[in-house]
């Protein structure tokens, strides 16, 4: 039983990242009919804000420090971040150390700048050409943004660690009575992704903005012909989409060290997780990039692994296959969108 | 010439003449120049060349002429070269056998996935190969190490069992492969004056087999199939609605175009007898891509223009550093030079693949027919303005 918990919990972790990924595909993919392969990247970017964040945070200015010698005897410099300096050592180092959770705050207006600025400059002239082309042309913009950050951080992983008081591990099974310890920062970062999913579902279910939306999703151009300037709105979901993207990269950072290929990495798995929950389903993306990254983890379990060796690396694609081939819309896909 | 119009033919024998005297034409500069080193003309890069162009003349195959765009094709490419090793280990150190086997094999996995795969169109299908390949490398990095020896990649060791043939040389070295006693690796060097051509065996076998397989693409594209094939890719639909099952097709021209990528997996292991996972990869599907529409998808000789073009770039763009880019901008003053130096920096040497991306971009966007129908415009515009040249004088003589 604990041991099922625990691999819930590990599945929760993965999960929420591919669904948050998912989600903002199958926003822009829903509204504009647009396959972005270069949305892993966005997820990328987003953690490389953090990094930068972080960076920033922690600049410093040297001071010779008469008072205390190094073993030489001469006088020791000593590093002092500006943070330190402006809000006092105690205050600043918080700082420093609340620096992922600080670059949420950054992320969002970064990342829908570039969301916008991708999509005005580039997407907007790929609506009426084919899905093949779309693909294409994202995906070299991807090996692009790949380059560029690879460009200015270099190729090997960043470690950016969590707050110090949340870097620990907790006891999540004391309640009920079990004994299940796991990381403080991946439940935090599983309710980080429930909020942000509740977010985009309650703005597309309960505002103006959202409704409009949700009709342009379901008829383009009824809702054109009404007078309401459609496209304007669109590319602000692409912006927001991006904005869940990259938000969760900043979040995962403490997980795994960001590096410039991380976005391919979960490209891949969440364009799977997309297909599977159905294109442009939005519950459909959260349901299944939950179920698959809860099956992965099952899948890695050394019960399981002893009865079919290698299935903890193949679980996504063998059931992403059976479901596209056995339910050609996906689990929740909606009549009409991209059947063939 | 063999079943081929005019047009073709011509378009054959400029691919064989380039192909057969590619180490002079690769070879422009004098070894001790300083331009030496955008010389491609050593065996290595040469036969990189070819074995692309014939992966990608084969995926083109399936891309250019169906539309199905497939992100999984790699799979097939390491299925070959797997099995073509396998080859060397059991059988024999020729490569015939090998290069065998690893189509036949490839070809069997191709009807496999492409059965699978088929079912479906558009993105999905694109998804449903992607996750095949990803499938099979995983497979090959884990559970499948007995056959693919994982990371460390499959090897040729010295006591593999080889039926026709010894496990070690006289010498206690591992045989090296061969063509019926005609070593690949084995190298001819003409020297002429400053330059150095070398002529390279396992090329030429490649460079052969990479002209019967344009030969057999031109005649696919020529041929009542290639035709049926491109009318699934302007209107599957309406195929289906005249009553015509399009299946048997694109899985035909799908196992054909895996065929071929296993093909060059085979010709890459019997040039280095090692295969590894990575070579199965996703992001090695999507160069395949890259080629084939960097060429000119749908066309003839694109896919081997981009194959060349791309390995072109790889070994020979990413070999310029700060230094040689100061001794071009030399001329311009210091201030100057340093800011164009530094301007061009991202680009080159390791960040190649960024000028590739952004190649890459501008192409998609601006030229989708590729590299071939940017020569096409440019074609037409040098013959247009030729046009009127003639034209006017014509018009303006009557006048007087």
């Amino acid at each position: 039983m604990d041991a099922i918990l625990l691999q819930i919990l590990n599945g929760l972790d993965k999960g929420s990242a591919y669904a948050l990924i998912a989600l903002g595909l199958t926003l822009i993919f829903g509204t504009l009919g647009v396959v972005n392969f270069a949305h892993g990247a966005l997820f990328m970017i987003g953690a490389f804000c953090a990094v930068t964040v972080q960076r920033l945070l922690s600049l410093s200015y040297e001071v010779v420090d008469e008072s205390q010698k190094d073993f030489l005897g001469n006088p020791l410099k000593v590093k002092t971040p500006y943070v330190e300096s402006w809000f006092g050592p105690e205050m600043g180092g918080a700082i420093i150390d609340w620096a992922v959770p600080i670059a949420i705050l950054f992320a969002i207006p970064i990342m829908v700048c570039v969301g916008y600025v991708m999509e005005r400059g580039l997407i907007k002239h790929f609506y009426k050409r084919e899905h093949a082309d779309q693909i294409l042309v994202t995906f070299g913009l991807a090996i692009v943004l790949q380059e560029v950050i690879k460009y200015f951080y270099g190729a090997n992983p960043i470690q950016t660690p969590s707050p110090e008081a949340l870097s620990g591990v907790a006891n999540v099974g004391a309640l009920l009575g079990m004994d299940i310890v796991y990381p403080v920062w991946r439940i935090v970062y599983f309710f980080f992704s429930v909020v942000i999913i509740g977010a985009i579902f309650s703005f597309l279910q309960f505002t103006t903005f959202g409704m409009v939306v949700r009709a342009g999703m379901a008829d383009r151009e009824t809702v054109g012909l009404l007078g309401i300037n459609i496209d304007r709105r669109f590319t602000i979901m692409f912006g927001i989409a991006a904005a869940v993207a990259g938000l969760a990269g900043v979040m995962y950072t403490p997980i795994n060290s960001p590096n410039y290929h991380m976005g391919m990495d979960f490209l891949v798995l969440s364009f799977v997780v997309v297909v599977v929950g159905g294109m442009g389903s939005l519950p459909g993306a959260v349901l299944a990039g939950f179920l698959l990254g809860i099956l992965e983890s099952f899948a890695s379990m050394n019960e399981i692994k002893s009865i079919i060796p290698g299935i903890d690396q193949i679980i996504i694609y063998v059931v992403a296959i059976i479901i596209l081939l056995t339910r050609p819309r996906g689990l929740m896909g909606r009549k009409g969108v991209m059947e063939e | 010439m063999f079943g081929l119009d005019n047009k073709d033919t011509r378009m054959l024998l400029v691919v064989a003449v380039l192909t057969l005297c590619a180490p002079f034409i690769l070879n422009p500069f004098p070894t001790d120049s300083a331009m030496a080193q955008f010389n491609a003309g050593y065996p290595d890069l040469m036969q990189r060349f070819v074995i692309f162009g014939i992966f990608a003349i084969g995926f083109n195959i399936l891309f250019g002429l169906t539309g199905y765009l497939s992100f999984g094709h790699a799979a097939f490419l390491g299925v070959g070269s797997y099995s073509a090793v396998w080859m060397f280990k059991l059988l024999s150190m020729n490569v015939i056998p090998a290069i065998l086997l690893a189509v036949v094999i490839s070809g069997l996995f191709a009807l496999l996935i492409g059965f699978v795969s088929l079912r479906r169109s558009g993105i999905y299908f694109s998804i449903l190969t992607l996750a095949f390949a990803q499938m099979s490398f995983n497979l090959a990095y884990s559970v499948l190490t007995p056959i693919t020896n994982g990371e460390t990649g499959l090897q040729l060791t010295l006591d593999d069992p080889r039926i026709l043939g010894v496990s070690a040389t006289a010498d206690g070295s591992i045989p090296v492969t061969s063509l019926f006693g005609l070593e690949m690796r084995s190298t001819f060097e003409m020297v002429v004056g400053p330059w150095a051509f070398q002529f390279n065996a396992g090329y030429y076998l490649a460079a052969f087999i990479l002209l019967a397989a344009f030969y057999l693409s031109i005649r696919i594209f020529r041929s009542p199939f290639g035709m049926m094939l491109r009318a699934v890719k302007s209107n599957q639909q309406r195929m289906n609605y005249t009553g015509l099952n399009t299946k048997p097709y694109t899985l035909a021209a799908f196992v054909i175009s895996g065929m071929y990528a296993g093909l060059a997996g085979g010709l890459m292991a019997s040039m280095d007898p090692l295969a590894g996972a990575e070579r199965m990869q996703w992001t090695a599907s999507g160069e395949v891509v890259l080629m084939t529409i960097l060429g000119g998808a749908g066309t003839l000789i694109g896919p081997v223009l981009g194959a060349g073009f791309i390995k072109y770039f790889e070994n020979i763009f990413s070999k310029i550093n700060d230094n040689v880019l100061h001794g071009w901008f030399s001329f311009m003053p210091d201030g100057l030079e340093n800011f164009v130096v530094f301007v061009i920096h991202p680009f080159i040497g390791k960040g190649w693949h960024l000028t590739l991306g952004i190649l890459f971009m501008l192409v998609v966007v601006f030229l989708p027919g590729g590299l071939v129908e940017g020569g096409q415009r440019i074609a037409k515009w040098v013959k247009g303005r030729k046009n009127k040249d003639d034209a006017t004088p014509a018009t303006k003589t009557p006048a007087e």
